[in-house]
């Protein structure tokens, strides 16, 4: 008794843990704490599960179990501690996918019992496995192509099929069918039949993520996330633990909100982002704006920084490509020494996941007060003196604004073109991701800088130094 | 139908659970700024980790000469703890840089 209530508690501290460790995650002040409460509460429940009391025969298996969370750990703080910061994204889909993984296995180990008559359950606990399998399954495959996505083993539109959307309509109607008649016939129709569930669910999960790519990576990391969570919940109900259905629900909703954001922050749908891949059905449509482009030169680019009051970073992913963070933040440095006040606009869809550019530009010690989120960009942007671009391209075009031609049109951008002068870092004249073309290289207020992002900044930097 | 309704009744306390976490969930994250997106999304990863309990549960209840469900069980307890044990420590890592540098 005594040590059914210790072990209770225990996963009822977890369980706050993990809601009082996300409520500290709203502050970068506190968030690491937050984190660090969060584990605590997942060693509690860990320990309780290893030592509460279960019924009937219970053969514990203690080296399987210790062995297991070894490996696990093991693996786990290696690519932790390995993974580059850049790298992110991919990290966060594989292990996504593995948590989509793990409760696949639960769910087929309960199909096993089901089948040769040791686990008894009812329909509705079968519907559970059923979910658990379904949801898991999708984590599952859908990540660890999304991270093979991300990595760039395969090419967006080689994996999409002609009337893909209709093909995965398909596919999810056959298992709503199927999920329906296992669950009538019950033990009548055999094992087979809840395995080919589960060989479908797996193959959606790839041909759903299969045509998304490109801007829409973010929204597709933070959907599986949720995925990732719910499959977990799903699981907690198979095994009634409360714990495993909270931590399933919280990670479930992070997931929703910020994919829920991320697509607000495109103007699009999440069906539309579901539907149709980016690039394929509206790189038309674009008005070409034709006009003049004015280059601007390494040393009157950094006379026009070094000698203005306000200056405003608009970084993209292309910045990171490059590896250009910590030249950034020298120039950073050096203009702020001579009293000029820097500030960084981040887009939420820069880089390749939520928030992912705040991560980059604090690995280089950018203080974070210095980043701006998208509505205080804009309104420092209107009295900045100077807005410098470096490899964002779609997230400040004007077209978004003025244009109702435009795919873009609609998505709420950094509206540079409002500082008193704009300086676009840029390799060529090439069209952005989703190839638009953007009307503000021709813009009157906007000069070009030609070339490898690092590099022009790296010139730019001496150049500055020297004055 | 019957059944339904059955099952609504049974179960009333987990469905007020899920509920009200659901409710809760969506009000705590929604005050996370987007500077700290990436590692709200990486510790809730972590915390979906919680799959590792069930399979814990489902390695202790196995006969000790069913090696199937065994070795299920076991990767169950790998993939879950690396999705766990990673998480926590990636995202300490990337709090890390964001804390208030001393002047």
């Amino acid at each position: 008794m005594l040590l059914t209530f210790i072990i209770e508690i225990f996963f009822l501290l977890g369980s706050i843990g993990f809601i009082w460790g996300l409520r500290l995650m709203s502050s970068p002040d506190t968030a690491r704490k937050g984190n660090i409460y969060a584990g605590v509460g997942m060693t509690l429940a860990i320990i309780a599960a290893l030592i509460m009391p279960l019924d009937g025969n219970v053969p514990n298996n203690y080296i399987w179990i210790f062995a297991a969370l070894i490996v696990g750990t093991i693996i786990g703080y290696y690519s932790a501690i390995k993974v580059a910061m850049t790298s992110m994204p991919q990290m966060v889909s594989i292990f996504n996918g593995l948590g989509g993984a793990c409760a696949v296995v639960l769910g087929l180990a309960d199909v096993l019992h089901y089948y040769d008559g040791t686990k008894v359950v009812d329909t509705l606990g079968f519907f559970t496995v059923l979910l658990t399998l379904f949801i898991g399954g999708v984590a599952f495959t859908g990540s660890i192509f999304a991270y093979a996505k991300l990595e760039d083993l395969v090419d967006d539109k080689k994996v999409t099929l002609p009337k893909h959307s209709v093909i995965n309509m398909v596919m999810l109607a056959g298992l709503i069918g199927l999920g329906a008649y296992i669950l009538m016939q019950g033990e009548a129709i055999g094992m087979e039949a809840a395995i080919i569930f589960l060989v479908i669910s797996l193959i959606y999960g790839v041909s759903f993520v299969a045509p998304i790519g490109g801007a829409d990576m973010p929204v597709v990391i933070s959907l599986l996330n949720s995925f990732s969570g719910l499959s977990g919940a799903a699981a907690g109900i198979l095994f009634d633990s409360q714990f495993m259905v909270v931590g399933g629900i919280l990670v479930g909703a992070s997931g929703t909100i910020l994919t829920v954001m991320m697509c607000n922050a495109m103007n699009r749908s999440i069906w539309n982002v579901l539907i149709g891949g980016f690039g394929g059905t509206s790189a038309i449509g674009a008005t070409a704006t034709g006009g003049t482009v004015k280059e601007i030169s390494l040393n009157d680019a950094s006379i026009q920084l070094y000698y203005s009051q306000s200056v405003i970073i608009v970084p993209g992913y292309g910045l990171a490509v490059a590896q250009a963070q910590k030249i950034c933040k020298e120039i950073d440095d050096q203009l702020s020494a001579n009293g000029v006040d820097v500030k960084y606009a981040i887009h939420p869809v820069a880089g390749r996941m939520p928030g992912h550019m705040n991560v980059l530009l604090a690995e280089a010690d950018v203080p974070y007060p210095k980043l701006l989120d998208l509505d205080e960009a804009n309104s420092a942007l209107s009295s900045a003196d100077v807005a410098i671009i470096v490899g964002a391209n779609d997230v400040v075009n004007p077209a978004a604004e003025n244009d109702p031609g435009s795919p873009i049109y609609g998505m709420p951008v950094l509206k540079v073109w409002n500082a008193k002068s704009v300086i676009v870092l840029k390799r060529s004249m090439r069209s952005g991701y989703a190839g638009i073309e953007n009307p503000l290289f021709f813009h009157e207020r906007t000069k070009m800088l030609f070339g490898d992002a690092k590099d022009v900044l790296s010139k730019l930097n001496s150049e500055i130094k020297s004055l | 139908m019957e059944n339904f309704y059955g099952f609504f009744l049974d179960n009333l306390l987990i469905i007020y659970l899920l509920a009200f976490t659901v409710l809760l969930g969506f009000e705590i994250i929604a005050k996370v700024p987007t500077v700290l997106h990436t590692p709200l999304m990486s510790g809730s990863n972590a915390i979906s980790g919680v799959v590792v309990i069930g399979a814990i549960l489902l390695v202790r209840l196995t006969e000790p000469t069913d090696y199937l469900t065994l070795s299920l069980g076991f990767a169950g307890i790998v993939l879950g703890m690396i999705n766990a044990a990673g998480g926590f420590v990636v995202t300490d890592r990337m709090l890390e840089m964001f804390k208030k540098k001393k002047k």
